[in-house]
């Protein structure tokens, strides 16, 4: 029975099913330093909010807007980051020397992070754009390209949400990931072509200089929502592994336990009949 | 490679030849999008031409989606893409010969909806040479990552909903750039049309190089 089952690798990153002495050590550590990864940025985001909405001064032109700058760059930097990591992650799957479902895993933890990124990125950049453009939406090339990015990846997770053999869905993924990823640079430079062309470049953000606390304030927001991107990616993937595993031995005890349950209510006839 | 695409795009072709879907159901569900965008916009002509390019390139997109779907379903039917996997025909050559299928049905609808387009939103057609390059081009890109689609989406239950939120995404840009020339075309500037057509070249060939490489691997997963 348990040759049916494919081998899976357990753990958190992937150590193999054999959990001996050393692996589960090293399990123990890597869960280590991911809670430290996640303690470490969540004390960066209350440091960052207290910084940022408390001690910070409002700006001179912006006022209280200027507050979102501590929220809404550092989104957009996950958010890109994300999808260099899931990028990254689906060519590493694609190249057959490095072919692993890690990486797969790990590809569509980092765009599900990218998602939620973009999503905040494109609401914090509305609120801002409401008193400062006087419109919840302007077709400014990069908004433009950040929208379609946020479709072009929800699709990407769509797919992924198919079922079907695993290797299958990495496969067509992964493909699916690259194809989309091309995309973003034609997106960008027509949309930007197509702007220049119409009208002059929207009202850029004010100019002021950034310095002294609110530099420090907007670069520990960079820093703490990137941890928090690491831990977010780190127990998506841990959950995949998971559910990868789950999947593949699922079936195997669920015959098992039917096969018992069989096999208890056979006795019982037995026991009735006789 | 090129002989096989040959022999898949004539097959495809014959397939609508003998049961004219393309001709009976996408031609007229495009004609229908037409009208109701004329609905939406009101009886203003002046509002209908400015908008006509954008119009008329969006309808495209729409029936391109019927089209691609009904190119996938010929292959999911009767397991016919076990019969190209075991034909030994080339997967690049399969790839360019279904889109080169899907190519020239789309490039005959396209004329079909230009002359009713122009009737119904009353833009006299000019700029031939530039219309009809734009055409050539943006029908290149939209079947090339039609096709690369319609084959990722293949082999799964949701292909209807799941392929119009992979393809839409992607095509954006062939869209934006076509209507760009269009309306360059039809307002007599053809010389500002130039630039986007380059843009729909880069895409088009981008797309088709990569679908040719990439359409292997995809056909093997069944």
């Amino acid at each position: 029975m348990s040759a049916l089952v494919p081998p899976v690798d357990h753990g958190l990153f992937g150590e193999g099913a054999r959990s001996d002495a050393a692996a589960a050590s090293r399990q123990r550590r890597a869960q280590l330093a991911l809670r430290v990864v996640g303690v470490t940025g969540l004390l960066g985001v209350v440091l960052t909010v207290w910084l940022g909405l408390w001690v910070t001064p409002p700006d001179a032109y912006m006022g209280n807007l200027v507050r979102l700058l501590y929220i809404h760059p550092s989104m957009a930097w996950d958010a890109f980051l994300a999808y260099g990591v899931s990028f990254l992650a689906s060519a590493c799957y694609l190249w057959p020397r490095t072919r692993d479902l890690r990486f797969d895993r790990l590809a569509g933890a980092s765009a599900e992070a990218g998602v939620v990124f973009t999503a905040i990125t494109l609401v914090t950049g509305s609120l801002w754009g409401r008193p400062t453009w006087g419109t919840w939406w302007v077709w400014d090339p990069l908004l433009t390209t950040t929208a379609l990015l946020f479709v072009l990846y929800l699709g990407y997770l769509a797919l992924r949400k198919v079922p079907g053999d695993p290797e299958v869905r990495a496969k067509r993924t992964a493909v699916g990931a690259l194809v989309a990823f091309i995309d973003v640079p034609i997106v960008y430079f027509s949309v930007t072509w197509w702007k220049s062309l119409h009208q002059a470049p929207t009202i850029s953000p004010g100019k002021s200089d950034v310095h002294g606390l609110m530099a420090w304030t907007m670069l520990l927001s960079f820093v703490a929502f990137s941890l928090v991107y690491v831990w977010f990616v780190a127990h998506r993937y841990r959950l995949a592994g998971l559910q990868a595993r789950e999947e593949a031995e699922g079936l195997a005890l669920a015959l098992a336990e039917r096969r018992a349950e069989g096999a208890a209510s056979a006795v019982e006839e037995n026991e009735v009949w006789t | 490679m090129w002989h096989d695409a040959v022999v898949v795009a004539g097959k495809d072709l014959r397939i609508e030849w003998r049961s004219r879907v393309g001709l009976n159901q996408v031609v007229p569900f495009a004609l229908v999008v037409l009208l109701l965008f004329g609905l939406a916009l009101g009886p203003d002509a002046g509002r209908l031409r400015a908008a006509a390019a954008g119009l008329f390139w969006v309808t495209v997109l729409l029936a391109c989606l019927l089209a691609v779907q009904r190119s996938v379903a010929v292959e999911t039917a009767d397991a016919g893409r076990d019969g190209l996997r075991l034909s030994g025909l080339d997967a690049g050559g399969i790839f360019v010969g279904k889109a080169a299928a899907l190519a020239l049905q789309l490039l005959v609808l396209e004329v079909v909806l230009a002359v009713v387009a122009a009737l119904l939103y009353a833009t006299p057609l000019s700029g031939i040479g530039l219309l009809a390059a734009t055409c050539v081009l943006a029908t290149a890109g939209l079947a090339a990552v039609g096709t690369f689609y319609g084959a990722v989406s293949a082999g799964t239950r949701v292909r209807e909903t799941l392929l119009p939120l992979l393809f839409f995404p992607v095509v954006a840009p062939v869209v934006l750039a076509a209507t760009k020339a269009f309306s360059a075309a039809l307002s007599h500037h053809s010389g500002g049309g130039l630039g986007w057509l380059g843009l729909l070249a880069i895409f088009s060939v981008a797309y088709v190089a990569i679908g040719t490489i990439a359409f292997g691997p995809l056909l093997e997963d069944g």
